[in-house]
């Protein structure tokens, strides 16, 4: 992971494929020698079963892929469908990322101006992320149904977005309060001599310090936003997007267990995209990641 | 940290004091507003609810809990014997490094549906392998990290001292990548919770918090759902208390933990 | 690990009669490769240390002073040239235990208490519960931090972590020590402290030293012989014998002395030989 000659990163990539592959082969190997109704040791099922309706083989997988979601003759293949469904989850889940991250950021700024708001909001900050709040979806659905502020209507995906913001706003603001806290006292000492307030204090140094933390922060506040939009619309039964694509697919199951696994791969591809943005953002702010730090 | 009177005052009477208003304002938002329990209830009922269906409440958090110790134990084990093998072997390392990177980007839960069909429907299997994935990624990544971080000083003096690979693992390597261990731990004992009770909407056995919160919700009683929430918060708090307790435990010796 | 003084508690100093040889180096080169092209470190260095010499090695950053001892001490090896202590390659003498090691940093184990950091080498090479406490018991008196074996490194001062760490360096009553600037982190008082107790164990134990420095006052006060280097590529430029006395008969007084400033006067003209002059150099 550490190669800095080219040769040693094409190697990581080759191994890297490797890896991919050998997943591959494990899978189509257990198929192959478990058998089909796995095993079972006191009544828990501890490897799994090895018929093809639990593990489709993978080329069966492709296959489908490239067959028509269902047998209506308006049907688009159904990689279409699982990449609007993904482009769908995605833009609530990047909705839900930006109010999240937007949302850390000012709690991470509040905690840092003043000690007694960092004192008393942090510890609810770390219980937050042990509320369930996807299993609050339900009933934040309901909040949706009822709200509505003059010609404001609110819609059933702003209830996903906002679940997934929930999830979002905890790495950052625990991230972006620890890099704000990270120059060293000597910088700190040299912006009093210059006798700068607080404020500009931020702007110079707090903020441009404290970029090493954001990214690692940023990113998985992207997995995160994908997580609670693709579960959000999950409980909530908001039609559309992976989520919901999930659990009707998976419901066809023993007929057409090749296709449950679309949407699978459509969300591992959403999880990789959003961390791709991520990576992008990185980049613009290159010169600011002297350390990198997670 | 800060040992003066004041310090330790604001660091438990701050926390407090808002968690106090904020209810108290909760409260006081529905007594007044007169909201209606879907929108959400009162603290009072939440807790009228909670007190009432204890023991019900206590066997949901049991079984959603069950599942996620399980699911820790197992994602612990393999996340630390696998971080050990691929700081050894470079060939594992790097032949995992996509795959991690790719499940700590996704919405492992997301997995569900196909695990009931690969373990079955009416066992707890599939939430256990949920927590137990969900768990790996943050341990195997901290612990690898860990591993491979050692002071270059440190190294030498191994050196100096013509220090088996075992020796030098022992004595230099295991310790110093313990507080990485704890990170990941840390990390992944609330996600268990999680993982394990999301993972009940998808499928599976008719118990635990996630089917009781849905159930609850269906049937219009919103108070009792909350009461379920509230559980699922005490569970999770629980994890992660214990999970603290170990790390002080075993960090006792290292400065800064 | 399977030494031939396994058994025994405590390494007995290698018997040092007046012709011993502790450290030869003979034409040792050190070329770095680096993406932008390779950096010479060291060029066709010859030196020798007599069993129970001390000599320090001084010239500026960049000189390949640090790497010479890192050579001598088998953690990089020549690109050209040997090197032999006790008569032997190095890689040999580190895998027999031949020598202690300080460096700049104390390099303590954080999580190990002082007197468990003191005992490391031991327990590496087998020594029994019991001879380790001992033996860590009269280090700590040595350097005297005796009250302090049950603190973690964390709670002691620069200045005691490095004690300790010269403790460490001891355990084995090796009969060459290799030290890497092992003060130059300290304050000046602490640091001419250490440097007078130096002295004192130097005198106790009759271990060589090779000692790296950029510290003039402190190359003349504590060698017989100080090595002055120059840089780009590193070089040996002059060597200079100290006559100042044995190690047991120097004391703070000598600081004050005319031939000591002579010394110095001469180090620091070998010094100022070396263009740029003085650059990196610390003249106290």
């Amino acid at each position: 992971m550490t190669s800095r000659r080219p040769s040693g990163r094409t190697r990581a990539i080759l191994t890297g494929v490797l890896g991919i592959v050998a997943l591959m082969a494990v899978w189509e190997l257990y198929k192959w020698l478990a058998p089909d109704g796995g095993v079972t040791v006191g009544g828990a099922t501890v490897l799994p079963r090895a018929s093809d309706t639990a593990m489709p083989h993978l080329w069966e997988m492709a296959e489908r892929a490239g067959q028509p979601v269902n047998r209506s003759s308006s049907a688009v293949p159904l990689w279409r469908a699982v990449l609007e469904a993904g482009a769908f989850s995605f833009r609530v889940a990047a909705i839900g990322w930006l109010v999240g991250v937007v949302v850390g950021f000012l709690l991470a700024i509040v905690m840092q101006r003043f000690r007694t708001a960092r004192s008393a909001v942090l510890p609810w900050v770390v219980l937050s992320q042990t509320v369930p709040l996807i299993a609050l979806a339900p009933l934040v659905k309901g909040w949706g149904n009822k709200l509505e502020f003059g010609s404001f209507q609110w819609e059933p995906w702003m209830s996903v977005a906002v679940i997934a913001s929930y999830l979002a706003f905890f790495p950052v603001a625990v991230g972006v309060l620890r890099g704000l806290g990270s120059p060293e006292a000597v910088h700190l000492d040299l912006m009093r001599s210059f006798g700068i307030g607080w404020w500009r204090t931020l702007w110079r140094l707090r903020l441009p310090a404290s970029v090493p933390y954001l990214l690692p922060a940023l990113r998985l506040a992207a997995a995160n936003a994908v997580v609670g939009a693709v579960v959000a619309e999950v409980s909530t039964g908001l039609k559309g997007g992976l989520g919901r694509m999930i659990i009707e697919f998976s419901q066809a199951g023993s007929s057409d267990p090749a296709k449950a696994w679309a949407p699978i791969f459509g969300a591992v591809l959403v999880g990789l995209v959003a961390a791709g943005v991520v990576a992008l953002i990185g980049l613009t702010l290159r010169r600011y990641r002297y350390a990198e730090v997670s | 940290m800060t040992a003066t009177w004041s310090g330790r005052l604001r660091l438990i009477l701050a926390p407090v004091l808002l968690g106090v208003v904020l209810i108290a304002f909760w409260q006081w938002m529905v007594v007044h507003f007169d909201l209606a329990p879907y929108v959400v209830p009162s603290p009072s009922a939440i807790w009228a609810q909670f007190t009432e269906n204890l023991s019900r409440i206590a066997t949901a958090s049991g079984a959603t809990a069950t599942n996620a110790w399980w699911g820790l134990v197992i994602g612990v084990v393999l996340a630390v014997g696998w971080a050990a093998l691929a700081s050894s072997l470079r060939v594992i390392r790097e032949a995992s490094a996509p795959v991690v990177t790719a499940a700590s980007v996704i919405p492992i839960v997301a997995l569900a549906p196909v695990l009931y069909a690969m373990f079955g429907q009416s066992v707890q299997t599939a939430r256990v392998m949920v927590a137990a994935l969900a768990v790996f990624v943050p341990v195997y990544i901290n612990t690898l990290r860990g591993l491979q971080t050692v002071a270059p000083i440190h190294r030498d003096l191994m050196r100096v001292y013509a220090a088996s690979g075992w020796q030098a693992t022992r004595t230099v390597t295991l310790p110093g990548a313990l507080p990485f261990f704890f990170t990941g731990l840390g990390i992944a004992s609330s996600l268990s919770v999680i993982s394990a009770l999301v993972a009940e909407y998808f499928g599976g056995p008719v118990d635990g918090l996630g089917h009781a919160i849905t159930s609850a919700v269906s049937s219009s009683r919103y108070a009792l759902a909350w009461a379920y929430v509230l559980g699922a918060v005490v569970t999770g708090v629980v994890f992660y208390a214990a999970t603290i307790i170990v790390e002080r435990i075993g960090l006792r010796n290292h400065p800064e933990a | 690990m399977s030494t031939p003084n396994e058994s025994t508690p405590v390494p007995a100093p290698t018997s040092t009669s007046g012709a011993a040889i502790a450290v030869e180096v003979t034409g040792v080169g050190r070329v770095f490769g680096g993406r932008s092209g390779a950096v010479t470190a060291l060029d066709n260095v010859d030196l020798t240390v007599a069993a129970g010499e001390f000599v320090s090695l001084i010239g500026p950053s960049g000189c390949g002073k640090s790497t010479l001892m890192r050579l001598i001490a088998d953690l990089d090896q020549p690109t050209s040239g040997t090197v032999t202590v006790f008569g032997k390659p190095a890689s040999v003498a580190r895998e027999n235990h031949d020598y202690g090691i300080a460096f700049q940093q104390a390099g303590l184990l954080p999580w190990r208490t002082v007197q468990a950091n003191i005992e490391l080498p031991l327990e590496l090479h087998g020594t029994g519960r019991a001879g380790r406490a001992e033996r860590a018991r009269e280090l700590l008196a040595l350097v005297g931090l005796s009250d302090f074996g049950g603190h973690l490194p964390s709670q002691l001062s620069g200045g005691m972590q490095q004690r300790v760490a010269i403790a460490r360096s001891l355990a084995e009553s090796p009969s060459l020590l290799l030290m890497d600037e092992p003060f130059g982190a300290l304050d000046e008082m602490t640091r001419e402290r250490l440097q007078t107790e130096l002295l004192r164990i130097r005198a106790e134990t009759g271990a060589a030293v090779v000692f790296v420095t950029h510290s003039i006052p402190e190359a003349v006060y504590l060698s017989d012989r100080v090595v002055v280097m120059s840089p780009r590529p590193g070089r040996v430029q002059q060597i200079l014998t100290i006559g100042l006395g044995a190690a047991g008969d120097r004391g703070e007084g000598i600081r004050e002395d005319v031939q000591f400033f002579d010394q110095v006067g001469a180090v620091r003209e070998a010094l100022h030989g070396i263009a740029p002059a003085g650059r990196g150099m610390d003249l106290r």
